[in-house]
């Protein structure tokens, strides 16, 4: 890869929205000591959700949340990535189109009826994208949200001007790293971290219940091999289809295995039965 | 392996009177962790006493599966291994190892926080006694140690179990690491009806077998009842090797060592090993439970401020595609070659590495395979269809 040359002394910082629930700006509000470290090595600004302090571009380094779903985040996008040396896209929705990919699935002129009662002022796109589907992204940080200490970490190594660490493995090694019995193996519930990508330090297996992949599939995900586990263990396929399509249901992977588990549910109910 | 490591005749213990173990391992300044009942499984976690321990639960194992059941008549240790394994305390998944602060122009290192206490763990099983044996031989090199594992492993009391259960996903057996615990324990005990038999395996452990007669009444085991505490791991082992289901008990696995470092070596281009690569998630789940994994990489963890740095070490898999990374890529780009290495590693190569194998028969990397991926039935793939001239 090309190497990132250094960032200047007090890089500009720059945070930007787009369909999404703010969540992952808000980690960031919520990051406590660790926003002072940040403030004291970037100058913020542009960051509406936390300050009125508005200066223009271009800037040293742009975290994008949201994903794109109406013509004008199409032009605002592209105007934005003019604007930032370093783009980089924050959680599931700038990674993956966010739980609002589902309408890609779906009409979203009938979601737009269903909703609104003039739809006709709504000026939406058929479907929910990731930024990376619209223009070149340095980074992404996946997640819903984002991790404080993976963004912490990539700011961190903007400043030294290296590359960023993210880990390269799935959901699992944080889950044994931390001591979690494993929720599949010891309760059968289907989960989804062994095809997810690390980040999260294992928080929802921690907590009792099953990964949802909120950081998106892992780095070469068997996921026909997982399925197919928890189909012959009792999960119906349905179930599963579901899971996978929770809250980065565009990404490549889960998509692709979603679309098959669908199709392989509908053709086995048109079988006539015996 | 026998109990030859036994320094005298084992003693009867009321099974209340356990507490004056663990009494006398806290009062010798110990952190006291045995099996303990959490979050659907038999994990080591802290013991304060006797009733902290999983009596009444028995855990159903199989590829990729894992249950407790209560069974009233089960006791305090008929449960087999759990997920953890002593690693988990000797080989912290993240520690630091170093730590920088800037200081002028240079750095200035910190000393490490060393443990509060030593550590006492209970219920350690013959085939976690061996793989005790293997992370010593890895970390505690004669030329160069590890020094966190070597100031654990220095403080470290454990208090063995001999088998009486196996689980359908148990090979100790085959590995020749168990039922019966082997040389290493201080102090091991056998579970007979409502009482332990218990027995010292070094000085240390009969030092406070002496501390724990203070405490509670210790009567010396008869020849006979000496005859029979030792048959109740071999009378386990025996069932074992036969692999014959009993109500209430699956078999247990096997696993045929005959020549399997050639076996291995020999099929490296077989064609099961794609078909393993078909189920195989190359998670990592296996290579991190096993008890005798050891591969870490030493990350370095700057903060934002540049003025503090930290060397942490944290647990590796060779089923990541970072692991040994180097320029141009990793070396196993397949999930094929990834399983490959792991189990040629870990059943062939560990025995020219270090003159044993690397697996111990605890079978942990069966069950929390969340596929389901049986070693024993790999390799008996493999031996079925021998590809070598």
């Amino acid at each position: 890869m090309t190497a990132i040359p250094p960032a200047p002394s007090r890089p500009r910082l720059a945070v930007f929205k787009f369909a999404s629930c703010d969540g992952c700006q808000l980690q960031l509000l919520d990051a406590q000591g660790r926003l002072l470290e940040i403030a004291d090595r970037f100058t913020i600004d542009h960051f509406l959700e936390a300050s009125s302090r508005d200066l223009p571009g271009p800037y040293d380094v742009g975290l994008v949340e949201g994903s794109i779903s109406t013509p004008a985040d199409v032009a605002r996008i592209h105007e934005i990535r003019g604007q930032c040396r370093f783009l980089v896209t924050i959680g599931a929705c700038a990674t993956a189109g966010g739980i609002q990919a589902l309408r890609n699935w779906a009409s979203a002129a009938d979601y737009a009826a269903a909703v609104y009662a003039r739809p006709e002022y709504v000026a939406t796109l058929a479907t929910s994208t990731p930024i990376a589907a619209h223009v070149p992204v340095d980074f992404e940080l996946r997640g819903c949200p984002i991790d404080v200490g993976q963004l912490v970490e990539l700011l961190t190594a903007v400043v030294v001007g290296r590359r960023p660490r993210v880990a390269p493995h799935c959901v699992c090694v944080e889950c044994k790293a931390r001591g979690t019995v494993c929720v599949a193996v010891a309760r059968g519930i289907p989960c989804l971290g062994p095809v997810t990508q690390a980040g999260c330090g294992g928080l929802c297996p921690a907590c009792d219940r099953e990964c949802f992949g909120c950081f998106g599939p892992g780095p070469q995900p068997n996921l026909v091999s997982l399925t197919g586990f928890y189909e012959r263990h009792g999960t119906p396929r349905d179930r599963l289809v579901r899971l996978l399509r929770s809250f980065t249901p565009w990404a490549d992977d889960f998509r692709t295995e979603s679309d098959r588990l669908e199709a392989a549910d509908a053709a086995a109910n048109a079988e006539p039965r015996p | 392996m026998s109990c030859s490591a036994a320094i005298g005749p084992p003693q009867w213990l009321a099974k209340p009177d356990f507490q004056a173990v663990i009494d006398a391992l806290v009062a010798a300044g110990h952190r006291v962790v045995g099996p303990r009942v959490a979050a659907g499984a038999i994990v080591l976690d802290d013991v304060a006493c006797v009733a902290d321990l999983p009596a009444g639960w028995l855990d159903d194992q199989d590829g990729g599966s894992y249950r407790l059941r209560r069974d009233e008549a089960a006791g305090c240790f008929d449960h087999v291994v759990g997920p953890h394994s002593l690693k988990n305390f000797l080989f912290p998944a993240r520690e630091p190892v170093a730590t920088f602060i800037r200081d002028g122009a240079g750095w200035r290192e910190q000393p490490l926080v060393p443990d509060p206490a030593p550590l006492a763990v209970l219920g350690v099983r013959g085939c976690d006694l061996a793989a005790l044996a293997i992370q010593d031989a890895v970390f505690l090199r004669a030329d160069v140690a590890d020094s966190t594992y070597r100031g654990r492993r220095a403080g470290l009391f454990i208090v063995a179990v001999n088998c009486r259960r196996a689980a359908a996903t148990c090979f100790c057996h085959s590995m020749q690491c168990g039922p019966a615990a082997g040389p290493g324990f201080d102090l091991a005990v056998t579970e007979i009806d409502d009482r332990f038999a218990i027995e010292a395996g070094t000085t240390k452990g009969a030092a406070l077998l002496a501390a724990v007669a203070t405490r509670a009444t210790l009567t010396p085991c008869t020849p006979a009842d000496t005859a029979a505490v030792r048959d109740v791991p071999q009378a386990l082992g025996r069932w074992m090797h036969s692999r014959q289901a009993m109500p209430g008990a699956a078999a247990p696995r096997s696993l045929d060592t005959t020549d399997i470092r050639d076996l291995l070596f020999g099929n490296l281009e077989h064609p099961h090993w794609a078909a393993i690569a078909d189920r195989c998630l190359a998670c990592g789940n296996c290579t991190l439970v096993c008890p005798t994994c050891f591969c870490h990489s030493v990350e370095d963890v700057p903060d934002l401020s540049g003025d503090r740095a930290t060397l942490e070490r944290r647990w590796a898999s060779c089923f990541t595609l970072d692991h040994a990374h180097m320029h141009g890529g990793g070396p196993r780009p397949t999930t094929a070659s990834r399983y490959r290495q792991w189990l040629t590693h870990k059943l062939a190569g560990w025995i020219d590495q270090f003159g044993t194998s690397g697996c111990t028969g605890c079978g942990r990397c069966i069950t929390w395979c969340p596929v389901g991926i049986d070693l024993t039935a790999e390799v008996a793939a493999i031996r079925a269809a021998d590809a070598r001239p």
